[in-house]
């Protein structure tokens, strides 16, 4: 049994002081531990973006990909390996604006995975743009001077559409109540998608003020359409497992399937 | 050899490929060889369609760009197929009733026929004037109505008796027709002799490229495979799908290129042998994932059925213009290795060998192969298991190997450049694979030197390829070396025989490892040849101005110039056109032959 601490691996976080990714980073480790991982049957995969360096900061198996695709790169690790534990995790930016397409079709698909999208509402590692979870009004990128003037993804309420078996979201304020997430998301057998409201101290300080807007709502079910109407009113600072509903997962074995001879479709 | 040429030209949806793909069974089970090229538009309905077979007495790759016989079902949008079904005063014509107007600009061959298919079939209570015309064609090579009945059982042996019986009836009718109005003036045709009858037959397959290079794939090893749709290599993807899990592997219906290609690398960092197939468009989406298949060395095959391009191209017809993509189209320095598929045959040796230098080297893999193999049927002794395997131990972490050098250094700078690989769940091999560049250790590093010995690394490990005796297929001995890579081959090997009938020997050079170009074999292979050309189907000779840009030092002047011939698509290659661009170089005086 490893601690906490023992799923670290040592290398050091390029992150600046106050990233909420760090909280994240804890909180995986301290799942692990209540988890009992084995280090080499985990593999956590992530595209590109400050909070994507992840992976290699733990003790276990990693896969830091390109652009947006850790999605893809998981789900065909899971497939080909379904004895591995597999958490997928990126930023806004990377899941939900160039690997967007991605985030519908796993969510539909419900591959057993866990992914973590550590959502802080622009690109850090681009030094600040906006992301699809920017406030329209945000104005303190040079790319877009008035503010993105689009309104912003709602990441939990397009997981429930294209669906997601479990959609939760937390908070690098909470480490606890997040690791807490993360041990469920990693049971729930099929697709879990744990969003993060992970703050980004250098381009966003006004996130700080998610200490006190962020709110505990016990609302879970396995109810769609009374998960839709809660995420449809909800203000986006809410956190809690928010839905689950354990359904089939892909793929779908087929144990009748027989050996044959692939060579006979070509006789004639 | 004998051998004659039939085209079955329809719209789309008359069922002409169907015919095609049963004529060629019939030839099969008469023991003769073939192939069978289909053509359309992109239409799936409405659009042209076309089936032309070309049979003889032994075995028979390619077209000869002649049409011997020519069944129309419908005239309209016939000009479309000026190019590949060249009309001419000998061919001889047979139209249906229903076909509509004889298109004012074509040749009027000399002997012409109209029959009623429609009405047979339809006197018959069936309305496929194309099965009607498939007996008339299968009676007149002389295939008995058992052989017409046996192939047209094969072909459909997924539909229903009802639809089978209504077939064959159909069919046998065209047969009794072919009797009673044959084909005027016969025989005025070299026909196929029949001399290998029908016990042979039990040996022979009928396949296509796309089939051949998923078996190939599935045979050596290759465990998981990602797809996204495009024509022509949906249906590498489809062979797949319906016998990959009988050997225990997944096949996945990606979102998009971008997902098929990534889905692949995850499997293949699993372990767990992984390919995708395209089409150029796809490709390119796939390029920057190819990018971190060599960054993380991570094994991947992505076979490349390639059609007419840019963009969408000319999607469902052949051309050779993805070479410059495959070979140059990677970001950064990205070495990996391109292989070419030289027959519809060798869909399976290239698929196989790609697979097994995949795993055994840790790289990325591209095979190029193009819509006329992958699409077009061969009648072919069964291949031949290629031995190729996917999963080689050497280059897996042994247990115990890594506490030597701990931490484990994935990307240890060995001197092969293979470093050994840990799979996820080896306890002493935790790495997290990078497409940032990295240090031996795998940990993220912009340092020049870790940068240049990684560089070197990825470079060095492909290195001893172009020792491999698969390098190349070399044919004859002559003073003119023809070099050629994939579909053009065969058609090559043809020229070359026609050549030699007019006392002309040339030296025929297929390659099938275009990178790493394996530099001194072709020195080598080169030998007395005194003169080069080079053919390939796209428009700007992407092949020749690779090889130009490499050292030549020591070959005389006349090889070096690299003379070339090339031309895009979609008409294919014919043997007639490349005898001809050798005789016009031998002309120009520059050696004897």
């Amino acid at each position: 049994m490893l601690s906490a601490k023992q799923y670290k691996s040592g290398v050091k976080p390029i992150w600046c002081p106050g990233c909420g990714h760090f909280a994240v980073l804890n909180a995986i480790t301290k799942a692990f531990a209540a988890l009992e991982q084995a280090p080499e049957d985990a593999v956590l995969v992530s595209g590109i973006g400050c909070s994507s360096r992840l992976p290699a900061y733990i003790n276990s198996y990693g896969f830091h990909g390109v652009h947006g695709r850790a999605l893809p790169v998981a789900a065909g690790l899971k497939v080909a390996r379904p004895d591995l534990n597999v958490i997928a995790m990126g930023g806004d930016g990377d899941g939900f604006s160039i690997g967007g397409n991605h985030f519908l079709h796993a969510c539909r698909r419900n591959v057993d995975i866990v992914y973590i999208v550590m959502d802080n509402e622009v690109y850090g590692m681009t030094k600040g743009q906006a992301s699809p979870t920017t406030p329209a009004r945000w104005e303190h990128s040079k790319l877009t001077p008035h503010g993105p003037e689009v309104r912003p993804f709602q990441p939990c309420a397009i997981a429930l559409a294209s669906g997601a078996s479990f959609i939760a979201r937390g908070y690098s304020g909470d480490p606890n109540g997040l690791a807490h997430m993360l041990f469920e998301a990693v049971q729930h057998p099929g697709f879990a998608f744990i969003q993060v409201l992970s703050q980004c101290p250098t381009f966003c300080p006004e996130q700080k003020q998610w200490k006190e807007t962020v709110h505990l709502e016990e609302v879970c079910t396995d109810d769609p359409v009374k998960a839709a109407a809660f995420l449809h009113g909800d203000d986006g600072l809410s956190k809690g497992i928010f839905y689950r509903q354990p359904r089939p997962t892909w793929p779908v074995e087929h144990p009748d399937t027989q050996p044959t001879n692939l060579r006979k479709s070509f006789e004639i | 050899m004998t051998n004659l040429t039939i085209a079955m030209v329809g719209s789309g949806g008359t069922g002409v490929v169907t015919a095609g793909e049963i004529l060629l069974r019939a030839a099969a089970k008469q023991g003769l060889y073939g192939v069978l090229r289909k053509t359309f538009g992109p239409q799936i309905r409405g659009g042209e369609s076309a089936a032309i077979v070309r049979l003889g007495s032994e075995v028979v790759t390619n077209l000869s760009g002649r049409i011997d016989l020519l069944l129309v079902l419908d005239w309209s949008n016939f000009q479309r197929f000026a190019d590949e079904i060249p009309v001419t005063e000998s061919t001889i014509l047979i139209a249906d009733k229903a076909a509509g107007e004889y298109p004012a600009n074509l040749p009027q061959p000399q002997q012409t026929l109209t029959l009623d298919f429609l009405g047979l079939a339809k006197t018959l209570g069936s309305g496929h004037s194309n099965l009607a015309l498939l007996g008339y064609v299968t009676g007149w090579l002389g295939c008995t109505p058992e052989i017409t009945e046996l192939a047209i059982r094969h072909r459909l042996q997924k539909h229903p008796q009802e639809t089978i019986e209504l077939a064959i009836a159909v069919a046998l009718g065209g047969t009794q027709l072919q009797l009673e109005q044959p084909i005027p003036l016969k025989p005025v045709l070299p026909l196929p002799t029949h001399s290998t009858g029908q016990k042979n037959a039990q040996n022979l397959w009928v396949a296509n490229g796309n089939q051949l290079t998923g078996l190939g794939a599935l045979e050596a090893g290759i465990r998981f495979v990602a797809a996204y749709p495009i024509t022509p290599a949906s249906d590498v993807l489809e062979w797949i799908a319906g016998e990959i899990e009988s050997v225990g592997g997944h096949l996945v219906q990606a979102e998009d290129e971008l997902a098929a290609v990534n889905m692949a690398i995850g499997a293949g960092f699993g372990g767990v042998p992984a390919m995708t197939a395209t089409s150029g468009p796809g490709m390119a989406l796939m390029s920057e994932a190819m990018g971190l298949a060599v960054a993380s060395e991570t094994p991947l095959v992505v076979v490349d059925v390639m059609r007419g391009g840019p963009s969408t191209g000319i999607p469902t017809k052949s051309e050779q213009s993805d070479f410059n993509l495959a070979v140059y189209g990677l970001h950064g320095d990205a070495p990996h290795v391109v292989l070419s598929a030289l027959s519809i045959s060798d869909c399976h040796f290239t698929a196989g060998w790609a697979a097994e230098i995949a795993s055994e080297r840790q790289s990325l893999v591209i095979v190029l192969s193009d819509q006329f193999l992958g699409q077009s049927s061969q009648i072919m002794p069964p291949a031949a298991s290629t031995g190729f395997s996917a999963n080689t131990e050497q280059a897996i972490l042994a247990q115990g190997e890594a506490g030597e050098a701990a931490p484990y250094f994935r990307y240890l700078d060995t001197d092969s450049g293979i470093s050994p690989i840990a799979l996820p769940g080896q306890p002493d091999g935790m790495f997290t694979a990078d497409g940032l560049e990295h240090n031996a250790a795998a940990i993220p590093s912009p340092k020049a030197a870790d940068h240049q010995q990684q560089l070197a690394k990825r470079l060095r490990k492909l290195d001893s390829l172009v020792e491999s005796p698969h390098w190349a297929e070399v044919h004859g001995q002559g003073s003119l070396l023809l070099i050629c890579w994939g579909s053009l081959y065969q058609v090559s090997l043809e020229a070359q025989t026609r050549l030699r009938a007019k006392g002309i020997d040339i030296t025929v050079m297929g390659i099938r490892l275009l990178a790493p170009l394996p530099l001194e074999k072709i020195k080598q292979a080169m030998g007395q040849a005194r003169q080069t050309l080079v053919i390939e189907q796209n428009q700007q000779g992407q092949f020749a101005h690779y090889l130009r840009s490499f050292d030549w030092q020591g070959l005389g002047p006349d090889q070096l110039s690299f003379h070339q011939y090339c031309r895009p698509g979609p008409a294919l290659f014919s043997p007639v056109e490349i005898v001809g661009q050798v005789e016009k170089l031998i002309d120009k005086g520059m050696s004897s032959c």
